[in-house]
């Protein structure tokens, strides 16, 4: 290699490193610009809001003078509707991507349905509430309840759940499975005892994105009645009229949080304003803490996986 | 194995929530509908519940008049909360599920017509020129305030309005450009009120209309316009008092509940009427509305007594009422 080459070959990585840099600096801007949007947001709300903030507004209902109103109905209901959504949405959602991954045949008919499952997640919320206004309110006679927003809710996550868990069943090596049919275990024995347990971590993160999207949507609640004003909170179990049973608050009319903030938002009232920032405050913090607990989950998880 | 755990109680507790069937046994009194009305209905299920220690539940929702009329005439609430009166589509509706109704008229709305404060050349309007503003003939046409009155500036006319779902939006078209909904459509238009204050707030150029509790609330920032109903009257700027008087025409709207009739033979909704008439005047004033006069609430205890049903209205919305032909009309 002559002096030339050499020079030659020098010019071409400083121009590729040059390149690494701006690409590096166009990156940067970009998270900024998320991160900096979200911190915004995040201040001014905070700025608003944290004043109002206090035992009070998170113990009273609703009411007309802004001072006096609070948000316990709202977010009693909305931890309500998250529980009911994740009980029904993360038993089908995994058990559905399981099946797909594991037990269904490679054909077109799969084909087909993954297609429509990944199409589902990206259809408007307010065509779920249509359709469990419908199905849960009319046909099922379940009411304007918690359960009913549950469930809608839970149909709406659903294609999150099971394209998380298929994802997570995929990353794991193909010789565990191998290795665990080889010594004479059934499709059932593998699931339960290794790809379940070894995709978990992955599942959560999936479940988690699709509770983070469903604790703030608003069109599907109202659609299937959810309220803005109520000022009590749904029985809790054997206290409701006899015979109280253990599940009454599913049946229990509600609100939620982000319902609660727009019907603030409008409000002529600047104080209201102030309300509703502080409860988008809350419902901010209500999101981290499921955060939290998922990554904290997701801790344990891996820490029990040894390969 | 702890996912399928989860699974299998997720499985347990849906079964045992189907076995245990629906239970409904609590006294509730069920509100929906107008968004306008809502304040009134918020405040007075908030004194209510708390005047009956809370033995008595009272739900109230935002589904619209439209929305919350849907709901009515499937008999699934008991009361509607309505920023017009009912129409003939939904009086059939109702009659065909056989829901029978008392109309109470329980509050005036005030369309107030705003402008910027720095706006210096606007004393008052004439209905006939607000009439050349939003009339759908102007669309893209009048744009700037000469055009509308030589003797006004020629500076450009930015409009604000309320979208084309809202009830006051529909009163506005019908009172001004005499039929509903027929508006130009050149116009900023949003649900959210607050934001029709701040770009009338910051726009010298400016005009809009809204409810006159948004009006009340931000009087630092916003000037109302006095309105000539006919040519010859005097221009009338809307208050409580010119509201009442029935000077402030044709702006001024009543609000209204419809209320179940069957439901109103049931103890708790009887009561809640009863508590509304009471109190309505006293908690309008609260939420920054218009009160009738305290004899239009007498004459709804009068009605809601007899069970005097229907609407007065006949399913067509009537410009300019006051409060005195309001009571005079005879329900069909």
């Amino acid at each position: 290699m002559n002096q030339q080459e050499l020079q030659a070959l020098r010019t071409m990585i400083v121009v590729h490193k040059r390149w690494d840099m701006i690409f590096g600096l166009i990156g940067i801007l970009a998270l900024m610009i998320a991160l900096m949007t979200f911190t915004a947001l995040f201040a001014d709300m905070a700025i608003n809001g944290v004043g109002r903030i206090s035992w009070e507004f998170l113990t009273s209902f609703p009411s007309r003078r802004a001072a006096d109103a609070g948000i316990l109905s709202a977010w009693v209901g909305s931890v309500l509707v998250m529980l009911v959504t994740a009980f029904a949405a993360v038993p089908l959602g995994v058990a559905a991507g399981v099946y797909l991954e594991e037990y269904a045949r490679k054909n077109w008919v799969t084909d087909i349905i993954e297609i429509n499952v990944s199409n589902l997640a990206g259809v408007p919320s307010i065509i779920y509430g249509l359709l469990a206004l419908g199905l849960f309110v009319y046909t099922f006679g379940l009411g304007q309840s918690i359960l009913t927003a549950g469930l809608t809710l839970a149909l709406l996550i659903l294609p999150v759940v099971i394209v998380a868990t298929r994802e997570a069943i995929r990353s794991i090596p193909q010789i565990i499975r191998e290795g665990a049919y080889a010594c004479g275990a059934t499709t059932w024995q593998v699931v339960s005892d290794h790809i379940v347990p070894y995709s978990s971590a992955g599942i959560l993160t999936g479940v988690i994105i699709g509770m983070a999207r469903a604790i703030g949507e608003t069109a599907p609640i109202i659609t299937v009645g959810a309220l803005t004003f109520i000022a009590f909170l749904p029985p809790a179990p054997f206290t409701g009229e006899p015979p109280a049973g253990l599940f009454d608050w599913l049946f229990a009319p509600f609100t939620v949080m982000p319902i609660q903030m727009f019907n603030w938002t409008s409000r002529p009232e600047a104080a209201f304003l102030a309300n509703a920032a502080a409860a988008g405050f809350i419902l901010v913090l209500m999101t981290l803490a499921m955060n939290g607990l998922a990554i904290w989950l997701r801790y344990r998880l891996r820490k029990n996986i040894n390969w | 194995m702890k996912i399928t755990k989860y699974a299998a109680t997720a499985a347990l507790v849906l079964s045992a929530v189907s076995a245990s069937g629906l239970v409904q046994a609590d006294v509730l009194v069920k509100v929906d509908g107008s968004s306008t009305v809502y304040p009134i209905t918020e405040a007075v299920a908030e004194d209510f519940q708390k005047s009956k220690k809370n033995a008595v539940k009272v739900t109230v929702g935002i589904s619209g008049t439209g929305g919350g009329f849907k709901k009515f005439c499937r008999g699934e609430t008991d009361i509607s909360d309505a920023s017009r009166p009912i129409t003939k589509k939904e009086m059939e509706d109702c009659k065909a599920a056989g829901i029978e109704y008392m109309e109470f008229p329980v509050a005036y709305d005030a369309l107030t017509v705003v402008v910027n404060p720095k706006n210096d050349w606007i004393k008052s309007m004439t209905v006939a020129e607000l009439k050349t503003i939003w009339e759908p003939a102007a669309q893209g046409k009048i744009t700037s305030w000469k055009q509308v009155n030589p003797a006004w500036p020629d500076r450009p006319l930015k409009l604000f309005g309320p979208g084309a779902d809202s009830g006051t939006f529909e009163y506005f078209t019908e009172a001004i450009n005499g039929k509903s909904k027929s508006s130009r459509g050149d116009f900023t238009a949003s649900e959210d009120d607050n934001v029709l204050v701040q770009g009338v707030a910051r726009d010298i150029g400016a005009l809009g209309f809204f409810g006159y509790a948004y009006y009340e609330e931000n009087k630092d920032k916003l000037r109302s316009v006095p309105i000539v109903n006919k040519d010859g009257n005097p221009a009338v700027a809307p208050s409580l008092k010119t509201v009442i008087d029935g000077s402030y025409q044709p702006l001024a709207r009543p609000i209204f509940i419809y209320v179940n009739a069957k439901s109103a033979d049931k103890p708790e909704v009887k009561e809640f009427v009863e508590y509304y008439m009471k109190n309505a005047e006293k908690l309008t004033k609260e939420v920054k509305y218009v009160p009738l006069p305290a004899k239009a609430y007498a004459y709804n205890d009068d009605h809601f007594a007899k069970r005097i049903k229907g609407t007065k209205f006949g399913g067509e919305n009537k410009v300019g009422l006051t409060i005195e032909d309001l009571m005079k009309l005879e329900a069909k």
